[in-house]
Formats: structure tokens, sequence, C-alpha cells
């Protein structure tokens, strides 16, 4: 779930408040935003993606409220690693060009054929 | 109680409801046929939707008769036979040239080991913000964070939509002689990958008006997460060797048995190791495919290459099954003029049958039936005499909303969520189906739906959610009516009582009815080679 909005980070676009498609923030009077619905955060993470700033903290414990460190996640990176991994910001490759999935099967254990399945199609990739 | 004055009212031909790929689809398909369109979504376009959060796979079979033969063969065994070859077909051949499409807009594929693009991934954030730029570019107004909640309607059919701002409060309405409802599947907020949004509205808001559903038996999917986690990628558990709670190894890496997961977890706790990731390279391969499943473990402090995790099963509901607004035409019409259906919120029964084919049949059905839908939406609207504006409207909407209200006590949303949830979630009544057990629960569900008809709390959200929990139970309803009446195992769909396929009952389910609901049989239509052009936007012009 949602944890943090930085307001040392954040320059209050409110950009999250418009894309969060749960919508958990509100925007406030001449602050940062709040989260105001933490409950309804479907931890996705794609706010981090949007966040221009890296102002936003997604735990990966979906169904419990944690306490978290502002400065243990900045010091270790992770403020702002999601978006870093998918390539948004400037000077980064996107992850579209670096996808590794047409070299997936390659390393797949033996599975079976199936009459229907995500497999029952296969891309010839070699 | 009267009726609330929009704040802000459009006029449109087309209005899109819902902003994931179908929506945006359908969006771009209208206005490049000529159509004023507007999208509404609850959400935003981009981030909205089941696809947008993480990647999905597609059908990408390029043009070659006999791997597409072979690919409709599959099909038709694998959905049931309950799917139609030229729609496959058509799926197949819409879905690569939109791809390609896709390309020219800017989205960067990867190589494969030979050096050619490999077009049958996308990664959901890259996709939909392509989608978004492409759709604003088309000259498609969008209203994000805009649920709609009722649509309007008179003698001639649909009209557009009302509904709420959930950023200001404010009314909005927007009038249209052709609607697309592209607003995904029903969840039941299982927290399932980017499937939160996805209540069922459009399925309620459809059928307030007297459209069909179809195939909603078929929803008997799950996917495997990690317990404490939210990532539907269960191509990753591929690579894993699984565990009971004392240690002892259930299943040492490769295939498993179809029942495997559910039947561990009835038992007690399982467990996972992605083992079998042995070497460097294929850990930075699965790392580099799907980087979202990855995500929750690298924060949670737990290597799932050499530590085990816990596992549970999200439930799915009707966005990895097949059912949803019954389609008639091959413009994805549906049974109420000016009516259009798009993506999970349609039965995907045409193409994919009784079985969902992962993501890749739903993805590739999502692009195709949105620009199916879009083109119908714009021909039908812009063949009216008359614009909806000087149409004599009134609004549809019957259940989870104040204006109709039939007693004083406000609905307890968070209360019939959660009961909802009891009949939908368990695996031991929702997975392994049987007579007795769906009965009974399908029981307790038809005695939750005069809650719906309460007072709605006050506030936005209470104003949302009161109507999405409507949606939610009407749509748990529908199922397990449905699957009550499909004695047999087909596709997803099994009875305890009915283990086999029955022949007799090679035909789709159709439903018809909120407060009481008809069910009745449609003939899949026998097998033809007729071919369904596919549906071809000159828009290079435009972008």
């Amino acid at each position: 779930m949602i944890e943090l909005v930085s307001a040392e980070r954040c320059i209050q676009c409110n950009l999250c408040v418009k894309v969060c498609p749960t919508n958990v923030f509100d925007k406030t009077e001449g602050g940062v935003p709040v989260i105001k619905r933490q409950e309804d955060c479907q931890t996705c993470f794609i706010c981090e993606a949007y966040c221009p700033v890296d102002a936003l903290y997604v735990s990966p414990f979906t169904d419990e409220a944690v306490q978290v460190d502002e400065e243990e996640l900045a010091a270790k990176g992770i403020l702002g690693s999601w978006r870093e991994t998918i390539g948004w910001g400037p000077g980064r490759q996107k992850l579209a060009a670096l996808d590794q999935t047409p070299f997936i099967d390659r390393i797949l254990p033996p599975r079976p054929v199936r009459a229907a399945g995500i497999s029952d199609v296969k891309v010839q990739t070699s | 109680m009267g009726i609330e004055k929009a704040a802000v009212k459009l006029d449109t031909d087309v209005l899109i409801i819902g902003g994931g790929p179908a929506g945006a689809w359908a969006a771009w398909s209208a206005a490049s046929h000529g159509a004023r369109t507007v999208l509404v979504d609850k959400g935003y376009l981009g981030t909205s939707g089941a696809t947008a959060p993480g990647g999905t796979n597609f059908l990408y079979v390029p043009p070659n008769q006999e791997k597409r033969e072979q690919a409709v063969e599959d099909r038709l065994e694998g959905g049931g036979y309950l799917s139609e070859a030229p729609w496959i077909h058509r799926l197949m051949e819409q879905a690569y040239q939109n791809i390609e499409l896709l390309e020219q807009w800017g989205y960067r594929f990867p190589l494969d080991g030979n050096g050619n693009l490999f077009k049958a991934h996308l990664q959901g954030p890259e996709y939909m913000q392509i989608m978004r730029k492409v759709v604003l570019k088309a000259g498609v107004r969008i209203l994000d964070q805009c649920p709609a909640q009722e649509l309007l309607t008179d003698e001639h059919g649909v009209g557009g939509a009302r509904g709420i701002n959930r950023l200001d409060g404010n009314v909005w309405e927007v009038r249209a002689n052709a609607v697309v409802i592209a607003t995904g599947g029903c969840a039941f907020l299982s927290k399932g990958l980017g499937c939160n949004v996805q209540t069922g509205d459009g399925l309620l808001m459809a059928a307030e008006l007297g459209a069909d559903l179809s195939g909603m038996e078929f929803s008997r999917q799950y996917a495997t997460t990690a317990a404490f986690g939210t990532i539907t990628r269960n191509r990753m558990l591929g690579w894993a060797t699984f565990y009971d709670e004392e240690g002892h190894v259930l299943h040492e890496g490769g295939p498993r048995e179809s029942d495997f997961m559910a039947k561990q977890l009835l038992k007690g706790p399982v467990y996972a190791v992605l083992n079998h990731a042995d070497t460097e390279e294929k850990r930075r391969i699965l790392r580099l495919s799907t980087p979202v499943w990855f995500l929750p473990f690298d924060r949670a402090g737990i290597d799932p290459f050499t530590q085990r995790f816990p596992l549970t099963m999200r439930y799915e509901g009707t966005i990895r099954g097949t059912g949803g607004l019954r389609l008639v035409g091959h413009d994805c019409s549906t049974t109420v003029a000016g009516l259009f259906a798009a993506g999970d919120a349609a039965s995907r029964e045409k193409t994919a049958g009784a079985r969902s084919g992962g993501g890749a049949y739903n993805a590739s059905w999502a692009i195709a039936s949105g620009t199916w839908s879009g083109k119908g939406a714009a021909d039908y609207a812009l063949a009216q005499g008359k614009e909806a504006r000087v149409r004599q409207l009134r609004l549809a909407g019957a259940y989870g909303l104040e204006r109709n209200a039939q007693s004083a006590e406000t609905i307890d949303t968070k209360a019939i969520v959660e009961q909802v949830q009891r009949e939908v979630f368990p695996l031991d009544i929702n997975y392994f189906r049987s007579e007795p057990v769906l009965e009974a629960s399908l029981k307790r569900l038809h005695s939750l739906w005069p809650a719906v008809k309460g007072s709605v709390p006050k506030t936005i959200q209470g104003r949302v959610r009161a109507r999405e929990t409507a949606a939610m139970v009407a749509t748990a309803r529908w199922m397990y009516t449905a699957a009550l009446a499909r004695k047999e195992t087909r596709g997803m769909h099994g009875l305890r009582e009915y283990p086999e396929l029955n022949p007799a009952l090679s035909h789709r389910l159709l439903l018809s009815g909120i407060e009481h609901i008809a069910i009745r049989p449609e003939q899949v239509p026998s097998r033809t080679y007729d071919v369904i052009p596919p549906v071809i936007v000159k828009e290079a012009a435009r972008l």
C-alpha cells in the first residue's frame, strides 16, 4: 500500500492525485497531497512511475500498513526505483526495449502442451 | 428526490466509458472514423485497468495461413467449442495490424535472438502512455477520474451517460447517440494487479437498459501471488519448487497439474522458491521480462530465487473469465440500440470460448474489440437523424443511487462488499464448484440484493462505492445463476456433480434481468469459413 508522500521532495504538481486509478490521494490547499484512502490502494505501484520527483513509496505489503523511514528509503535508493526500472525520466532507456520476454521460453523447465493457455500459440523466436 | 443538476454537460457523437486498453482503442477508432468522441474513465487513461501496471502477452501471429489455422483449431478445442472460427481469424488479423501501428507510434519492441523485433509482449505503463497520446491526438476529449454511474436512454435506445467527478464531486453528463461500454470485468476488489478499478459497473449499467449477458459461468479463474502482494504473473512460478508448512516438497519444478495450487492451498499454507532459475542468465531474463513481479520481493527483502515465500490465490472474476455483455453484431453491438461493448466488459466467448487464453487472447481482444466497437459506434452515431441533445433522455440507473433509494437506511458498502467477497473468493465455493454449495451461496447473494436499494452515503467516494457495490452483488448473482445452469464441465467451468463435458450443452447461456434473472440457451453458429474483414483505420495522416 502507499505509505509515503515525501514533503521534502514533493513539488505539489498533484499528478499522483490525477493518475491514481483508485483515488487514494487528495490534494490540499497549498500543501502536498495527502494519502486519504490508504485502504483503497491496490498496490499497483503506478503512481511511483508517474511521480516526476520520486516522492512516493508504495510498500509491497498490500493488506497491512507498515511504518516507513523516508531517510532509509532514500539512502537505499528505493525512492524512485520503479520509475528507474521502467526507464521513465530523462536519459533513461525504456524497459520496453530491454524486455527479455523473447528469451523466456528457452529457459523454461519442460512443460506439457496444453489445449488452452497463454502458450497455445507460440511465435517462433529461433 | 429530484434529479441533480449536472455541472458539466457535453454533447458528442460517441461516448466511450472506460479508459483501459479496450476503451482507448475504441476512442481512437471512433474518432478516426469521423465521430466526435468523449472518453470517461473512473481512473486515468494510462493507469486504469489490469494491463497498465504490468506487462502482457499478445496473440501475435503474423499472416501465415497455416499458423493461423492451427491457432484457430487449438482455440476452438481449448475454448470448449463455444468460439467461432471467423471471429478468431479476425481477432488475430486485427491485433496484428494494430500492434504494427503501436510500433509506428513509438513503442520500442525488443529484439529476439535473431535480430527481429519481438512483438508478442508489451510493458503496460509504456503501452498505455502511448495509447493516451494517440487518443488525444485523434481529437478525443478525455474526462479522467469521472466514473460513469448510469446511462441515459429514450425509446430509441441509449443516449449517453451521467456520472460524478471523483476529485471535485461535480456531476457530469455526456449526451451521445452511441455509447461503448469498456469498463472491464469484475474482480470484486480482490487486489489482483490493476484489477480494483473493475467492479462490474458497465455490466450493471447496460443490464439496466435491458442488455443481455453471456458466459457468466466462465468465471472460475484465480491467479497465484505472493501472499503479501498483488502481482499476478503466474508464469514466474514455472521456475518454482513448492513446499508445505513443514518444508516438505510438494512439487519440484516443471509442470504442475491444473488444480495443484488450489488443492494444496485448501490443505494449508504453500511456499515457493524460484530455484529452477539456477543461473545468473536465467535470473536476468526473468527479471527483465517481468520486473513488476520482482519489485515487491526486492522491497520486502526477500530473494525469491533462494528464499521461500508464502503464496495465495487472488480471484480474477470476469476479468480473466470470458463472460460479459452479449455481443450480437460484428461491430460489437449489443441488443440495445446504440450500445456497444468492448474488452472484458463484453463476452469473449466468440473468440476465447469457455476458457480465457490468459493474457494473450484477452489483451488482443481488447485491441480488436475496441477497434471494432469504436467504428461501429461512430457509424451508428453518424447515421442518426438528430443529435442526442435534442432527444428526450431520461436516467436509466436503478440501484445504488440516492434518487432511487427505497429505504432511509444507508447502504453499508463495506459490509456488503465483504459479504460478496465471502461468497466469491473462497476456493471451496467458487473454484471447486458444486451444486449444493453454489445454491446456498446464490441464496445468500440474492438476500443481499435488497440492501443495495437503500440510501446512499453522502460522500463522493460513498456514492461511487454504493454503485460499485450494487454492480458487484449483481455480477455475483449472474455468475452463480449461470454456473448452476451449466450442468457439466466445460472450459474453465466445472461442477463436481458433472465432471464431463456434455455435447448436448454446446450452447451459450444468455442471462437477462437484474431483479429476476432469466436464462436461455443460444446456439453457437455452425462452423463457417466466412471471412470477416478487419477494420482498417486510415489515420497515418493524423499523426
